[in-house]
């Protein structure tokens, strides 16, 4: 009797694995594996188990003390509306040290119709020249 | 090299009208010059349907005979330059409608100081 | 008539049915303005209902060949005299694309343009539009698609400038008809010198008795150089920011399918045309010389290679200075259109991969040494991963291109540095807005990640750098769409934007039908890959099929 339901448990387990297993396979893109699925079960898992390790903090802290004032080198901290950051001084970092690529690349970008013809031109001669002769 | 003169003058077309476009500032100038190139491409068209001694394309009930049988020139290329001169018309009225309201707007024909971004 | 009669007229239908409509909606508008939004509606739906089913025709059936005029596409067996379109695979999927842009963009063009005059002009010029594209992506015969890309450039050109009041706009259009017409004048030419050497327009007669003649060399370079500035790849590609930019929302939405239109013309013509002079194979011939040794000689066949680097090259130059330039900006749509700028060189990528992956090698065969020509596995991969980045981009750019249109519509400004903390009272539009950022820079689980997976790992066998820039590239498209997620959505109130509400319904609805259909395509990308991109693999690099659906038999 016991064997029974032990052949039984052991056999619909064996099924379950047959078909994730051939479901896995089907979803192959390129030349590896990729299955969105399964992608997502694991990103809730991780979740999860954020979610506890969350909760092993300490549930006696508040927020409003001296420690968790926002600190800005000494200077006096404005409205939040004054605070937020435009949109053309995001990345200041990044397009200041790439300077000598955007010189180049606002030179270029000019907006007369003239040059779009040039560069056509330019292009269609680096064509017949490998196209052609190469 | 006498029968190669209209593609001489093909190239001669094309090349002078994207000289114009590249370094003219004047808004209609650069319109003429997009007219040159389409003419040459016209005459482009045409001169491919020339076959040597050969009469145009009308049918008149001539009888086959084995000789004298005279060529006739291709007719598809005409139907394709007349396509084409249509969709030239087409297109050259509609750039005209627009350097007219470009005026209007900007109070100036140069290429250079129109359509700036930093308006 | 039953369903097989409809199915054997529906390239002509497709193609009829938009230019009938769209020469009736001045009259319909006449009546009542309801009727004529019903009435584009309606086209539209027909026609998508027509490009359903023959989709579903040609991916189970094959080729199907329709000839204006009736009678078989052969005249005496050789002459083919006839005006034919001809639909594979790859002709329905760019059809299924343009398809589900058009009922997507009448869809939201009723409330964005609610309060504007000049609206029954605008829904003729889309309808013309949709009919010009139709027909340049079914075409099989070349003057043909000349004269139809000619027309969907006249009408895109006159809908860009849609804001006559403003004078950027009518500037963008001025530029986007002068380069527009130049590019089809040499595409024109290049047409030209095919005609006078093989006495055929047709397509699938050009692809049978091509060879790689001298002639035949130029017109290549002319097609692809032409086409590609259409396609907008750099440095050709200054028009884009300009044209994307200043014209409505809608309308941006039909020209992103328009200009993958236009690549699709480059895949035809490099593929399927010239595809029987890329695959000869040479003969070795043998002959002794004075010395007595023994000279090989090799009869010629083109340097495919060089022409795959330096369409990869072009690629790579399109992705870097589209992300370089998006970075920078600070006007949304013009921001949106270097990003879309970028996503046009992964499409080009596969195809130059395809190419540049050619080997040569010496074979023995019947005693007679021959040298074969073949292609490493990868290309077949990087082409899948290029052709489903066709849809996908078209879809995410769209929905962010909708996107900025409803900030627009909600608070009048164009410009970032004056929007702030618009989370608070458009929640849809948030949500939409993450799902086009997810799926754009290539994140899972949406779309974005399933094509562009493909392209990495395919393009990295080729040569090592090209995948670390593709993935360089992506990474910095994420950066760029974190920066307007924060400049415009997150952050605190700013005083006078205080009393925005959120976009009418028909635009979260047409907002709402792409967010699905990225959702889908990227929960589920086996069933796509299987069913719709495999046979446009499969039919783009078949040549002989296509061959041999103009000269059945022979």
């Amino acid at each position: 009797m016991r064997l029974l339901i032990m052949k039984l448990i052991l056999g619909g387990f064996l099924m379950v694995f047959e078909t994730i297993s051939s479901f896995l396979e089907t979803l192959s893109t390129g030349s590896g594996l990729w299955n969105p699925l399964v992608w997502g079960v694991i990103a809730i898992i991780a979740f999860f188990i954020a979610y506890i390790l969350r909760g092993f903090g300490r549930k006696d802290f508040k927020s409003e003390k001296e420690k968790a004032k926002v600190f800005l080198s000494g200077n006096p901290e404005l409205k939040k509306e004054d605070m937020h950051l435009k949109s053309s001084n995001v990345y200041w970092g990044f397009l200041e040290s790439l300077k000598w690529v955007y010189n180049v690349l606002e030179k270029m970008h000019t907006g007369n119709v003239s040059d779009y013809i040039l560069w056509f031109v330019v292009i269609m001669g680096i064509l017949f020249i490998i196209i052609g002769v190469i | 090299m006498l029968f190669n003169f209209p593609y001489i003058a093909v190239v001669l077309l094309i090349l002078i009208g994207l000289a114009t476009v590249i370094y003219k500032r004047n808004l209609i100038k650069i319109v003429i010059g997009i007219t040159l190139i389409e003419s040459g491409v016209n005459l482009f068209l045409i001169t491919l349907a020339y076959r040597k001694d050969s009469i145009a394309p009308i049918f008149h009930g001539f009888t086959a005979s084995k000789d004298n049988v005279p060529f006739m020139s291709l007719p598809v290329p005409h139907a394709l330059t007349l396509t084409s001169i249509v969709i030239g018309v087409a297109v050259l009225a509609l750039m005209l409608t627009f350097i007219i309201h470009l005026y209007r707007h900007y109070n100036t024909l140069d290429a250079r100081k129109i359509g700036r971004e930093e308006e | 008539m039953n369903i097989s009669d409809i199915v054997f007229h529906s390239p002509a239908l497709i193609v009829a049915i938009p230019l009938l409509g769209a020469f009736l909606t001045p009259l319909v508008a006449k009546i009542n303005d309801k009727l004529r939004n019903i009435f584009a509606i309606l086209i539209a739906l027909i026609t998508s209902v027509l490009v359903a089913i023959l989709a579903n025709d040609v991916f189970s059936n094959g080729i199907r060949t329709y000839v204006f005029g009736g009678g078989e596409p052969l005249v005496n067996n050789s002459y083919a005299i006839r005006i034919l379109f001809e639909v594979d695979g790859m002709n329905a999927f760019m059809a299924i694309i343009a398809s589900i842009l058009t009922v997507v963009a009448i869809i939201y063009s009723w409330t964005f343009l609610k309060n504007h005059t000049g609206q029954d002009k605008y829904y003729t010029l889309i309808l013309l539009m949709i009919a010009g594209m139709f027909g340049m992506i079914l075409t099989g015969d070349m003057f043909n698609f000349f004269v139809f890309l000619e027309i969907t450039s006249i009408a895109s050109c006159a809908l860009i400038a849609f804001y006559t009041n403003k004078g950027k706009a009518i500037d963008a259009g001025f530029k986007y008809i002068v380069i527009s017409s130049i590019g089809a004048l040499f595409i024109l030419f290049a047409i030209g010198i095919l005609y006078s050497q093989y006495n055929a327009l047709n397509m699938a007669v050009l692809a049978n008795s091509i060879s790689f003649s001298f002639l035949d060399k130029i017109a290549l370079a002319l097609l692809i150089s032409g086409l590609a500035m259409k396609a907008g790849i750099v440095p050709m590609h200054m028009w884009l920011p300009d044209a994307y930019g200043r014209a409505p929302s809608s309308v941006t939405l039909l020209l992103v399918g328009a200009t993958q239109a236009s690549l699709y013309g480059i895949f035809r013509i490099t593929l399927s045309i010239f595809g029987k002079a890329f695959n000869t194979t040479g003969t070795v011939l043998k002959s002794a010389t004075l010395t007595g040794d023994e000279l090989i000689m090799v009869s010629s066949y083109p340097n495919v290679i060089s022409i795959g680097w330096i369409l990869i090259i072009l690629a790579i130059l399109t992705m870097i200075i589209g992300v370089l330039m998006a970075l920078k900006q600070s006007n949304l749509k013009r921001l949106i259109a270097f990003a879309a700028l970028a996503e046009i060189g992964y499409m080009l990528l596969g195809i130059g991969v395809r190419f540049a992956s050619k080997y040569s090698e010496i074979v023995k065969m019947n005693n007679q040494e021959y040298i074969q020509i073949g292609f490493h596995g990868y290309d077949i991969s990087a082409l899948t991963g290029s052709i489903f980045h066709i849809i996908n981009d078209a879809l995410d750019i769209g929905l962010l291109f909708l996107v900025a249109g409803a900030i627009y519509i909600a608070t009048k400004e164009t410009s970032l540095n004056k929007l702030g903390g618009l989370a608070r009272n458009m929640k849809y539009t948030t949500v939409f807005f993450i799902i086009g950022l997810i799926a754009v820079s290539g994140l899972p689980p949406m779309n974005g990640f399933a094509s562009k997976l493909i392209i990495y790992e395919s393009t990295f066998q080729l040569n090592p750098i090209i995948g670390i820039i593709a993935i360089l590239a992506s990474i910095l498209l994420l950066a760029v769409f974190v920066k307007v997620l924060h400049s415009a959505f997150l952050g605190p109130k700013i005083p006078n934007l205080k009393d925005v509400k959120e976009v009418p319904k028909s635009m979260l609805f047409a907002m709402g039908i792409i967010a699905c259909i990225i959702i889908i395509f990227g929960l589920f990308p086996n069933i796509v890959i299987d069913n719709i991109i495999q046979p446009a693999v499969n039919a783009i690099t078949n040549h002989e099929a296509y061959i041999r659906g103009v000269f059945n038999g022979i």
